[in-house]
């Protein structure tokens, strides 16, 4: 039974690797706070669910939620540098749309795939394993994606995307559009974040309307995570730790599932998890602090009596 | 080629806090000229630089570069023309990304970027040499991210930056201010090595009275949003500091007040 639900969580991680290399791109890459990925993550699911209840390919179905997860995060690009509207409003503003839009691509608040064709029953068919297919699948989407999004990193274009987010100034000096390049890399994190949304239906059996709350936090903890676990300014290993520190994430969560707490209580561990993470330079430095005036006072006291 | 015609910059006009920044601004430099910017606090030098590189366009009159109307263009589509380094050594660069990173930016000034990668051995051997002018052994340091060098190291980077990808005109915004002495005599040195190799037009922006009239072959004098001296030849050379100072209380009334500027009398 353990293995079962280890094994289950490393699938779950993997397929969230996707999201938080997404959220990666935007909060790390182009310094971005995007929350479009908490509509666009349905958004992905409720395109490839749609596509395969009517019978299409569920490869394609796949490929279309990456497109239109890309169009999504697009939007937000061009309301955040063409209308100058703060890049938080943006992305929520999307978010916001995004909730009608995926409800009136569904029809409804909740689409079953049971006994649907899905890129994991296709598979299956090939004569894998039936206990390892989403296993192997997974890890082959995912190390796939990485290296993919690694060399565009390294590109030309990926190159000015980095320095956009780094030295916006600069690398407008040097004859980019940043308000392009910045819709570009909206577009490829949202692509991302739908295509995770895209796999996450197929794996559960299921698409919902309200599957993409909570998701910014999840991608953010699961990018700090992999910052801890492997520190570097290296690309290639900063990806690879975007997915470590999902699967961390998972691991993590199904503990605190077998502690006890509730399945509706991991938002707000995962949301102190986060604040913990990115608050911890600032209490380090309370601690310091202390520590030093203890120290000072000790010393001067030690002092007083020699 | 640079030629500014009839030039005014506003800062919010019609407001309150309206700024006729520039006035009537005309100015030719001709190819290869070494233009010295001084002035006092507000002269409008900054502005000047601003107009160039595309940062502000002008409320009136043109900016021509090359022959070509650049008046509106916005910073990265002129990008191909125009480098540029800042007062500000962190501005030049990305942090994060490495030396070698860096450079490979620069060397595409304003061309279409692709998803070819942007590193190669080539490019690398060409950086290394590049770097070895600098003469402060970043050459060995290809891979070291940016934020590892000191300001100097860095504004001597963006300097190599600027001139990367073939651009007709240097700016230079103060940018040894935020240097300690030793080094920005250094970034000096090689100013004049990267330029005479670039055949470059040069704006350089600089309190320092002497710098001014030691680099260069042309030295403008701005107050008050308008040019009140240019001097080139062999008048620039009878003047020294004094003179300087002396011209411009004769021509704007006032004394040239600036504390980094006294400090050098």
């Amino acid at each position: 039974m353990w293995l079962n639900i280890l094994q289950g969580t490393i699938e779950q991680g993997l397929v969230f690797a996707l999201l938080a290399m997404g959220v990666y791109l935007t909060f790390r890459i182009i310094d971005f706070p995007d929350l479009t990925v908490e509509g666009s993550f349905p958004l992905g699911a409720s395109v490839t669910a749609v596509l395969i209840i009517n019978g299409a390919n569920p490869f394609l179905a796949t490929f279309f939620a990456f497109i239109a997860g890309i169009l999504a995060g697009m939007i937000t690009g061009i309301i955040n540098t063409k209308l100058k509207i703060a890049g938080l409003l943006a992305g929520i503003l999307t978010m916001t749309s995004l909730y009608s839009i995926n409800l009136r691509i569904m029809g409804r608040a909740n689409i079953p795939l049971l006994r649907e064709k899905t890129i994991l029953t296709i598979i299956k068919d090939w004569g894998l394993p039936e206990r390892y297919i989403s296993l192997i699948a997974f890890v082959i989407i995912v190390l796939l994606v990485k290296f993919i999004l690694d060399y565009f990193l390294y590109s030309e274009i990926g190159m000015a995307l980095r320095a956009t987010g780094d030295s916006p100034v600069m690398i407008e000096s040097l004859g980019v559009n940043t308000d392009n390049i910045k819709i570009l890399g909206l577009g490829l994190a949202n692509g991302l974040t739908a295509l995770s949304g895209a796999l996450t239906c197929q794996y559960q059996g299921f698409a919902d309307v309200g599957m993409g709350i909570g998701m910014i936090v999840i991608g953010l903890a699961s990018v700090i995570i992999g910052e801890v676990v492997i520190r570097t300014s290296r690309i290639i290993y900063a990806t690879l730790g975007v997915i470590v520190g999902s699967i961390i994430y998972r691991l993590a969560i199904a503990v605190a599932l077998q502690l006890g707490f509730a399945p509706t209580d991991l938002k707000v561990v995962t949301a102190v998890l986060v604040i913990l993470a990115l608050g911890a330079p600032a209490l380090r430095r309370f601690m310091i602090q202390d520590e030093f005036a203890e120290r000072l006072l000790e010393g001067g006291a030690s002092d007083a009596e020699t | 080629m640079l030629k500014l015609n009839k030039v005014h910059k506003i800062f919010n006009l019609g407001r309150i806090n309206e700024n006729h920044a520039l006035k009537d601004i005309n100015l030719v430099v001709p190819k290869g000229d070494f233009v010295t910017i001084i002035g006092s606090n507000g002269a409008g030098k900054s502005t000047l630089l601003n107009l160039v590189a595309g940062t502000y366009s002008p409320e009136s009159g043109t900016v021509e570069i090359n022959g070509q109307d650049m008046t509106s263009r916005p910073v990265y589509k002129r990008a191909h023309l125009v480098g540029r380094v800042f007062q500000d050594p962190l501005k030049g660069t990305a942090a994060e990304m490495t030396i070698e990173e860096n450079l490979s930016l620069a060397v595409k000034r304003g061309r279409p970027r692709g998803l070819r990668l942007g590193l190669n051995k080539k490019r690398r051997e060409e950086f290394r040499r590049l770097l070895a002018l600098l003469e402060l052994g970043l050459e060995n340091r290809l891979e070291d991210p940016v934020k590892l060098l000191s300001g100097g190291q860095r504004q001597a980077l963006t300097l190599l930056m600027a001139t990367l990808g073939d651009p007709e005109i240097l700016l230079l915004d103060e940018y040894t201010a935020n240097l300690d002495p030793k080094t920005a005599v250094q970034i000096v040195e090689i100013t004049g090595r990267v330029v005479e190799q670039g055949e470059l037009t040069v704006l350089m922006v600089t309190h320092d009275l002497k710098q001014a009239l030691e680099m260069g072959n042309r030295t403008i004098m701005m107050d008050q949003g308008r040019i009140i001296l240019d001097i080139k030849g062999e008048e620039r050379e009878k003047t020294t500091v004094n003179s300087l100072l002396g011209k411009f209380s004769e021509k704007s009334g006032r004394e040239l007040t600036n504390d980094r500027v006294l400090l050098q009398r």
